[in-house]
């Protein structure tokens, strides 16, 4: 008998004391079901991996403002003072029509060129309701340089200053610290210097960043031209950078041997040879402004 | 001895069939977190948050996915999420506790009643004991029940860096609404 009493005390005792715990089970229980997709945020910090795009969007109702920035040549040498003294800028803006559709505008000083853009989110990594391994986008440019014609005595065509870009962006988050992208990539030239030049380029581009802090990343990025008299006379693209976010700003410091800052130009034109030397140091900024509040 | 060993079986298992009817439960339960300071205030909601209470023993869990919480800025979300409470990490903040001097006839009167609650926040990995006032009315089939309390964000290991440290304040006040029905199963 006092055995039964001592046991209906533990039995009730050990009752209450895991109550709380077992209510806990039971709402994680009831949750677990139900949830809805979670989508991974944050892939890259910015809007590009350095030269090249991520797959982030500037958020639905935002506006960002983009300045990026190139050096000279480091291998100019003292004079130059290492590239420092010469300078190439692309300004621009993009707006965040909604979460998944960018619209941007720039003009770099590299060819005097104006350039316009879309990108459009199709597929979003998530976890949860919906798995998803990967987000996908498609981003596609147009660019008029207005150069004065280096022969103004034959009949040029506005056309002929136009040139597209167009790459569709692979990206998985692999972890909270690795993620990466695969581009491939199209880039149409209405005009080239020659018949053997090739007016379509293909290249596939790859592009990751390690985190190392939650606001310092790591990142490379390549281009690989697929073969072809063009990928002959030029370089694949190259990039090196750390991002560094504050509060509303993103600053990517970097190495590349690519002076342009729009697709067609360093993906089809780089014309830095890094085993010479030919790298220019830069960076981007880029500052958010909310427009829309949710 | 027989006799009493089947009441106490029995005892035991109608105890637990009606504990189950006292318990009331929500998964649409709304927590909203409020930063002052004189740079901005900043403000976030979450309208998922889920919860049973037992009106037996007065026991109440809280369970939100911190992913959830929604802001103004979509930037603020972001670095909320990856910088300061890495949902990533630690996805889920969690409450367990219960009423103090519990006493069911709070529920008896058409009015709010006044009551301490107790018990164990979980917020980026951290668990701290906290103590608050919240009121507790039953109207219809329904119960509802508000807290307010202050959350030190150092408390839980969240880090601020310097250049946004008077962009945060240093308590956040947190709100808690739930309007709960009976759980039936």
């Amino acid at each position: 008998m006092p055995f039964l009493i001592a046991l209906l005390i533990i039995v009730f005792s050990y009752g209450t004391i895991q109550a709380q715990d077992d209510l806990l089970d039971l709402l994680e229980e009831e949750t677990s079901t139900d949830s809805e997709p979670s989508f991974t945020y944050a892939t890259f910090k910015g809007t590009r991996i350095i030269n090249g795009q991520s797959v982030e969007n500037t958020a639905g109702g935002n506006l960002n403002f983009v300045i990026q920035h190139r050096f000279g040549k480091i291998n100019d040498g003292w004079y130059e003072f290492f590239g420092l003294d010469q300078a190439s800028i692309r300004l621009g803006l993009e707006y965040g029509v909604s979460d998944r559709l960018n619209i941007g505008i720039g003009r770099s000083s590299y060819l005097k060129t104006f350039d316009g853009y879309l990108k459009f989110k199709i597929l979003r990594q998530s976890t949860g309701a919906r798995k998803m391994p990967l987000t996908m986008s498609i981003y596609s440019n147009a660019a008029i340089t207005s150069m004065k014609w280096s022969e103004p005595e034959r009949e040029n065509y506005f056309s002929s200053r136009m040139t597209f870009a167009t790459s569709l962006l692979l990206a998985r988050k692999f972890s909270n610290a690795f993620s990466l992208q695969l581009t491939p990539s199209y880039v149409h030239r209405n005009l080239v210097d020659t018949k053997e030049d090739q007016n379509d380029v293909f290249a596939v581009g790859i592009g990751g960043r390690i985190k190392i802090s939650n606001r310092v990343s790591i990142n490379g990025e390549y281009f690989y031209q697929l073969p072809g008299t063009n990928a002959d006379k030029t370089y694949n693209s190259v990039a090196l950078s750390v991002d560094i976010e504050t509060g509303g700003h993103v600053f990517q410091i970097m190495a590349t041997n690519s002076r342009g800052m729009i697709d067609q130009q360093f993906i089809a034109n780089t014309t830095g040879d890094v085993t010479n030397g030919d790298i220019y140091f830069g960076f981007n900024i880029s500052r958010i402004f909310t427009l829309k509040k949710k | 001895m027989k006799k009493l060993i089947l009441t106490t079986i029995l005892l035991i298992i109608f105890s637990g069939i009606v504990s189950a009817q006292g318990k009331f439960f929500t998964r649409t339960g709304s927590i909203r977190f409020y930063s002052e300071t004189p740079v901005e205030n900043i403000e976030a909601v979450n309208t998922q948050a889920s919860s049973i209470f037992d009106t037996d023993n007065g026991d109440i869990v809280l369970s939100v996915q911190m992913i959830g919480f929604e802001f103004e800025k979509a930037l603020m979300q972001e670095h909320f999420n990856e910088n300061y409470v890495e949902s990533e990490k630690f996805p889920k903040s969690t409450f367990k506790g219960r009423i103090v001097d519990y006493d069911q006839s709070i529920f008896s009167g058409a009015s709010k009643a006044e009551v301490t609650v107790e018990g164990e926040l979980t917020i980026h990995g951290v668990t701290k004991n906290i103590q608050t006032v919240a009121t507790v009315q039953k109207t219809d089939d329904k119960i509802q029940a508000h807290a307010e309390f202050e959350v030190k964000v150092a408390d839980y290991n969240i880090k601020i860096p310097n250049a946004v440290i008077n962009n945060i304040a240093e308590s956040i006040l947190v709100t808690v609404d739930l309007n709960m029905e009976p759980y039936n199963k």
